[in-house]
C-alpha cells in the first residue's frame, strides 16, 4: 500500500514535467486515434456492404456501360430475388467544392434492395410519383439546409447542364455505419432527358444491384450473370458489393498504408519522450530507491514503483487524450463528411490506445529500473547531498 | 564494568578494495575491533579515510572483500544480497547527513515506512511511529513533508525513522554534518539521550569533535588504518 502511495505521489510530484508529458501522451493518443479513424472509414463503405447483394459492371471497366436490355434476362437467372439498376451521375452542387455521391436509380427496386435507407411511407410515396424528385440523406440535407419541397439544381459533369430537382425525401440509416451523404434520383429522368439529346446514350445503365435470395449463392449467381452475357457486345463482371467497393478502395491503398505508417510512428516518437522523462526521473531519485533499500526494500518494490509510476503518466495521458477523441472526432468528421460519410471511433481503435500506453509506459521504465536496481547501495547514497 | 559487557559488534581483519576500471583502491586494511552492546562511540578521521566505508560495511549495505564481521549473534559478511536486506530492516537503524527522508511521504509515513517490512498491523505501525515521533518532540509535526521541515526537524524525523523499529545497532554517518549548531546540539543531545536511557548501541561517524565529544569511545581512522587501540573519550 506504501508503495503504491509512493508511485502515484511520485508520479504527479513534478507537476509541470508529468503535466506536459502527459499532454504529450494525449495529443499522439489524440492523433493515433484519429488517423485510425480516418483509415477504418475509408472501409467503412465495404464493412455496411451486404454479401447478399451482388452488383453488375461492365467487365472492361466501370466507365463503360450496359445495355437496359440486360435487366429482364438477369431476373430470370435462378437466385435472383430482385435487380435494380443505376448510373452514377457525378453532378456538384453550386460548383466543385460541394461533392457527394450522387447517381440516379430505378426508385422502386433500389429501395427495396437498400432497407437500411430508411424512408416514411409518405416521402417514399411523393418520391416515387415525381419524375424529378430526389432523395437526400439526413446529414447532406442538414448540411446544405435542404428541405422537403426545395428544388436544387445540380450541374452535370459527365451529363452536362444544369439539372433540377425537388426534394422529396430525406432518409435516415439504419445502421450506424450507413452512409447519411448519397443523393439518388430516378433514372428515367435521366434516361428521357439525354433520350432527346442523342438515342445513342440512352438506354445505358452503370451498374445492377442484384438481390439474391441466399447469401451462399452469390458465388453461383454472379457466374451465372457473367456466363449470360459471354460473347454480347457489352460482357459483364458480377462480384459481391463488398468486393465491388473492395476494389474502390484498392486504388487508394497506398495512401492507408502512408497513414498507418505515420499513426504508428506518433505512438514511436511519443514511447522515446516518455522513456526520456522517465530516464530523468529515476535519475533524480536514485537517491530515493537507495534509502529505500537501505531500509530493507527490495528488488520488486523498487521495480513496482518505477513501472507503475510509468504506467500513471502513460495512461493519464493516454484517458485523456481517449476523451479527447470523441469530440475530436464529431468535429473532424462534421467537416470532412463527404470524405468520410462514416466517422465513429471503434472500441478496436480505444483498445489499442489502452495497449500502446501500457506497451509504452513498460518500455520506457525498463531501462530505468534495471539502473536502479543494480547500482550498489553505497553507491546510490553517495549521489545525495 | 566494560570487561563484563558482552560485544555485540566484533570486526575481524577487514579488508576493502574500490576498482575503477583496472585500477584497484584500497580503502580499509586489516581492520580488528569489538564495540560492546550499549556503545556510543564516534569514528573520526580525515576525508577520505575510510569512514564511511566501514560504517557501510558494518551495517551491512556494502560488501568487504576479506574479514568478518559479526554483529549480535549474526556473521553478515556470509549473508546473500536478500538475506542482507531483510537483517537490515531487523537490526539496524540509519541515520544520515542529508536527514534522506523520502520527500512525497509526510513526517509520519516517513517514519511509519520501514515497518512496513514487518508483520505489524496498520495501526501498530501508527502507534509504534507516533510514539517514536513523540520521543523526538516532532509528534505536533507529523503531518508535515519533508520540505516543510527545517534541517534540523528533519533530522529528528530521520532518528524517530532509524528507531522505530527497534534495531540492534544505530549508524549514524555525520549526523550533524549539514546542520548550525543549534540543531547539531539538539541532535546530539537526543542522540545522548537514546544511548543513555535506552540503551541504545551507537556508531557515529563525525568530523566535528564537538560531536565526538558527546560519544563514550572514540576511534580514529587514517588513510584506513585504525589508529588507536580502545580508549576512553579524552575529550
Ligand atoms: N564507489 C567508489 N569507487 C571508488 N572509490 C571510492 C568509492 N567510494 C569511495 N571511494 C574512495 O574510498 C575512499 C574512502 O571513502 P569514504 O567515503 O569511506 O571516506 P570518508 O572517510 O567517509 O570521507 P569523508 O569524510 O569525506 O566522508 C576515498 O578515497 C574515496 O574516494
Ligand atoms: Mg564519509
Amino acid at each position: 500500500m506504501m508503495i503504491l502511495k509512493i508511485l502515484f505521489r511520485n508520479a504527479f510530484h513534478n507537476k509541470l514535467r508529468s503535466g506536459l508529458t502527459i499532454l504529450g501522451i494525449a495529443v499522439a493518443i489524440l492523433a493515433f486515434g484519429l488517423l485510425r479513424t480516418v483509415i477504418s472509414s475509408w472501409y467503412a463503405g465495404v464493412e455496411a456492404a451486404s454479401t447478399s447483394r451482388l452488383v453488375t459492371r461492365n467487365a472492361i471497366s466501370i466507365i463503360f456501360t450496359l445495355p437496359i436490355s440486360y435487366n429482364e434476362k438477369i431476373r430470370q437467372i435462378e437466385g435472383v430475388k430482385m435487380v435494380s439498376y443505376g448510373n452514377w451521375f457525378g453532378g456538384v452542387y453550386i460548383n466543385e467544392k460541394n461533392f457527394f455521391p450522387n447517381f440516379c436509380v430505378e426508385p422502386r427496386t433500389y429501395l427495396e434492395i437498400y432497407p437500411e435507407f430508411v424512408l416514411s411511407p409518405a416521402e417514399k410515396k411523393t418520391f416515387l410519383a415525381d419524375r424529378k424528385g430526389f432523395v437526400a440523406g439526413r446529414k447532406l440535407a442538414a448540411k446544405y439546409g435542404w428541405k422537403i419541397g426545395d428544388a436544387v439544381t445540380l450541374k452535370g459533369t459527365i451529363y452536362p447542364g444544369n439539372w433540377d430537382f425537388v426534394l422529396r425525401g430525406i432518409y435516415k440509416g439504419r445502421d450506424d455505419t450507413t452512409d447519411e451523404t448519397q443523393f439518388y434520383f430516378h433514372w428515367d429522368y435521366l434516361n428521357e432527358t439525354i433520350k432527346k439529346a442523342s438515342s445513342q446514350m440512352a438506354g445505358q445503365v452503370g451498374f445492377y444491384m442484384i438481390a439474391i435470395t441466399r447469401p451462399d449463392l452469390a458465388a453461383d449467381v454472379a457466374l451465372a450473370v457473367d456466363k449470360t452475357f459471354k460473347n454480347s457486345l457489352a460482357e459483364t463482371l458480377t462480384e459481391t458489393e463488398k468486393a465491388f467497393n473492395q476494389g474502390f478502395i484498392a486504388m487508394s491503398g497506398a495512401i492507408v498504408t502512408a497513414i498507418q505508417m505515420v499513426s504508428f510512428v506518433v505512438i514511436i516518437i511519443i514511447m522515446a519522450v516518455v522513456a526520456n522523462t522517465m530516464a530523468m526521473t529515476t535519475r533524480e531519485r536514485i537517491g530515493d530507491y537507495a534509502i529505500m533499500k537501505t531500509l530493507g526494500f527490495g528488488g520488486r518494490d523498487i521495480t513496482v514503483l518505477i513501472f507503475g509510476e510509468s504506467l500513471v503518466i502513460t495512461l493519464a495521458g493516454c484517458l485523456t487524450g481517449m476523451i479527447l477523441t470523441f469530440p475530436a472526432a464529431a468535429a473532424f468528421g462534421h467537416a470532412l463528411e463527404t470524405f468520410f460519410p462514416i466517422f465513429i471511433v471503434s472500441t478496436e481503435t480505444l483498445y489499442l490506445d489502452v495497449l500502446a500506453a501500457i506497451l509504452i509506459g513498460c518500455l520506457a521504465a525498463i531501462i530505468p529500473t534495471r539502473q536502479a536496481i543494480r547500482i550498489g547501495i553505497a553507491d546510490g547514497l553517495r549521489r545525495i547531498g | 564494568m566494560a570487561e563484563q559487557k558482552q560485544n555485540i559488534v566484533e570486526i575481524r581483519h577487514l579488508y576493502k578494495a574500490y576498482h575503477r576500471g583496472s585500477l584497484v583502491v584500497p580503502v580499509l586494511y586489516d581492520i580488528t575491533f569489538d564495540i560492546v552492546a550499549g556503545e556510543f562511540l564516534a569514528l573520526m578521521g580525515p576525508s577520505g579515510s575510510g569512514k564511511t566505508t566501514l560504517l557501510n560495511l558494518l551495517a551491512g549495505i556494502d560488501k568487504a572483500d576479506e574479514g568478518s564481521i559479526r554483529v549480535g549473534d549474526m556473521d553478515i559478511t556470509a549473508l546473500s544480497e536478500t538475506e542482507l536486506a531483510h537483517w537490515r530492516a531487523n537490526h539496524v537503524g540509519f541515520i544520515f547527513q542529508f536527514y534522506n527522508l523520502i520527500p512525497v511521504l509526510k513526517a509520519i509515513e516517513n517514519v511509519e515506512l520501514p515497518l512496513h517490512l514487518t508483520s505489524l498491523s496498520k495501526k501498530e505501525r501508527r502507534d509504534h511511529a507516533e510514539m517514536a515521533l513523540r520521543m523526538v518532540g516532532l509528534d505536533h509535526r507529523m503531518d508535515h513533508y519533508p520540505k516543510e521541515l527545517s534541517g534540523g526537524e528533519q533530522q529528528r524525523v530521520a532518528i524517530a525513522r532509524a528507531i522505530v523499529t527497534d534495531p540492534t545497532i544505530l549508524v549514524a554517518d555525520e549526523p550533524t554534518g549539514d546542520l548550525d549548531r543549534v540543531s547539531a546540539e539538539e541532535i546530539l543531545a537526543m542522540m545522548e539521550r537514546l544511548n543513555a536511557e535506552m540503551g541504545k548501541t551507537i556508531i557515529m561517524v563525525t568530523h566535528d569533535p564537538r560531536a565526538a565529544q558527546r560519544a563514550k569511545i572514540l576511534r580514529h581512522l587514517d588513510k584506513g588504518y585504525l589508529t588507536d587501540d580502545d580508549s576512553q573519550n579524552p575529550l
